[in-house]
């Protein structure tokens, strides 16, 4: 009962043209054309309120754009089950009664169909997924006990047992301490590994070029899509920031923007 | 031991005490199990709202079957059904804020219920029975369709036990598993409707939404995972519906009143002393970490 779509694999795994999305008479984003191929790993970087959240949202076939399309190996996104959204943390009940395990079960449901209970298959799919990311000594644990690192390690896990291959992360490295963060951008390399696609939005431009091998740069419309040293040139940095960045030594560390307030700028 | 054996025993000789205990069980249970989901997405207002809002349905009910109390399960069941879509449809359309919406809604069904109600010479005393509950005057023919469909609600939260779990914690990802949300959001909002329906002869519309939150609640202090806290909120319901009745044969209350009582009691006291999320035990381990 649930959709299943074939995967034309002569397609990009995301192809993305003239899309454009309005709330409320606002443009959030503007006429957004890339497509991007199996197996990078994207930083999606841009000013609070730039639509990164509502690029990741339509990619995932959550939202409608008001016009433009989006195809995730040759097809719109509604028809697959292959494309993961990992929440902001600021985004989830913590206090929600459900353990770790129970977490990354949630993503194998589309598998298991209506009335299915979860097969020796699924249980595996849960456990190996947690032994990637390192949180199976954790799988016990209701999900408020976790650290940030921790919580977003078992969203991984969990796109993991959907078998995702696009993993959209919505600023998954803010709030973490530096070891944290490290550990986290391993994860990804790892997943790279494993062939899996990832879109990460971030704040951190440092990191953004050091760990990724294209830069998505966005402020509603797309100022630049391609290798960090092509991308974030202090022209394309100017247009899309126009001065809210900080520096060192002429040098960009990061923008001046937080955790959050991105939702301010929704529904 | 024999007095205390007799001081239970005693009022179960009267039938309609027998039922009247078997349907607090039983409206327990399943205002529990759905008042679990209830808690967990935010919709106490909700609930307490629909509660209401059955008023003028069983009010017709009432001046239409002249008096007789089993076919108001119908009119309380098809007026629960459709005020929970219609709140639902209109709290979605966005034009004003979800709990204004609900807000006014449930106060103008409240009132013309009322208005109905009020044209019958009998007015006080049947409108008490509606609104504080007459467990005592359940029915066997009542209690037979408060059984058959607390057990349908009950079948139809663990068939879909998983989906419900995956739109009440993240709605987000139940979209991008291509779940049908909305028809799964649709469908708690019936099941609330009934279990509305089924417990408006135990607790009455007003003190409805106490069943369906505070022994979930209670249950949340003291769970970790979703199964657990079910159980055991069906559990405290089961023995608040119990001590209640009890309470109200013995002291003289009446029982829609005494067993919410028991129930908030059971909240105060867990709210205290809960191990880990109590008030007391926080305080406890935040003066320890002083000291440390």
């Amino acid at each position: 009962m649930y959709p299943h779509v074939h995967h034309q694999i002569d397609q990009p795994i995301l192809d993305v043209s003239n899309l454009s999305v309005h709330y409320e008479g606002r443009s959030a984003l503007d006429d957004i054309t890339f497509h991007l191929n199996a197996g990078l790993r994207v930083a999606v970087v841009g000013p609070n309120g730039a639509g990164k959240s509502t690029l990741f949202k339509v990619v995932a076939g959550v939202l409608l754009s008001n016009s433009g399309t989006v195809r995730v190996y040759g097809s719109g996104p509604g028809g697959h089950v292959c494309i993961a959204y990992l929440p902001q943390r600021s985004q989830v009940d913590w206090s929600f009664p459900v353990s770790v395990t129970d977490v990354v079960m949630m993503g194998r449901i589309a598998k298991l169909g209506w009335l299915g209970f979860p097969r020796k298959k699924d249980w595996d799919f849960v456990h190996t997924s947690l032994e990637t990311v390192g949180m199976d000594k954790h799988a016990k644990s209701q999900i408020g006990e976790l650290s940030g690192g921790q919580q977003q390690r078992m969203f991984i896990a969990r796109a993991l047992a959907q078998e995702a291959e696009l993993m959209l992360m919505d600023e998954p490295l803010t709030g973490l301490d530096s070891p944290s963060q490290e550990g986290l951008l391993t994860l990804l390399g790892d997943l790279q590994k494993k062939g899996v696609t990832v879109m990460v939005a971030t704040h951190d431009l440092e990191q953004a070029s050091q760990y990724f091998d294209r830069i998505l740069l966005l402020n509603h419309r797309l100022i630049g899509f391609g290798r960090p040293n092509d991308v974030l040139t202090p022209d394309n940095l100017l247009q899309a920031y126009s001065g809210k960045l900080s520096s060192v030594n002429g040098k960009v560390l990061t923008d001046t923007c937080c955790e959050g307030d991105e939702d301010a700028h929704r529904h | 031991m024999p007095i205390v054996i007799n001081w239970l025993v005693q009022p179960l000789s009267y039938g309609f005490i027998q039922r009247g205990l078997i349907a607090a069980v039983l409206v327990g249970i399943v205002c529990a199990v759905v008042g679990t989901y209830v808690v967990l997405r935010g919709m106490a207002f909700f609930g307490d709202a629909l509660a209401h809002t059955i008023l003028p349905g069983v009010a017709v009910g009432y001046l239409v079957s002249g008096g007789a109390r089993e076919p108001l399960f119908w009119w309380a069941l098809g007026t629960a059904v459709a005020a929970s879509l219609g709140i639902g449809a209109i709290s979605k359309s966005g034009r004003i804020k979800e709990d204004t919406a609900i807000g006014i809604i449930f106060a103008g069904m409240f009132a013309l219920g009322i208005a109905i109600i009020s044209t019958v010479r009998s007015y006080a005393v049947d409108l008490s029975h509606f609104l504080f509950g007459d467990v005592l005057g359940v029915s066997a023919r009542s209690l037979g369709m408060m059984a058959i469909f607390s057990g349908l609600v009950i079948l139809v939260i663990l068939a879909f036990y998983k989906e419900f779990l995956t739109i009440s914690f993240d709605p987000v990802l139940a979209k991008t598993l291509r779940l049908p949300v909305s028809f799964l959001n649709n469908l708690l909002l019936v099941l609330i409707a009934i279990t509305v329906a089924v417990a408006m002869q135990t607790v009455g519309v007003a003190l409805m939404v106490a069943m369906l939150v505070t022994p979930a609640a209670t249950a949340s202090l003291l769970t970790k995972r979703l199964p657990y806290t079910m159980a055991l909120a069906a559990a405290i319901a089961a023995f608040s519906g119990i001590v209640g009745l009890y309470a109200s044969y013995y002291v003289g209350i009446t029982s829609g009143a005494a067993i919410v009582l028991t129930a908030t009691v059971i909240f105060a006291f867990v709210f205290l002393f809960a191990p880990r999320r109590g008030l007391l035990s926080k305080k406890v381990h935040k003066n320890r970490f002083i000291v440390e």
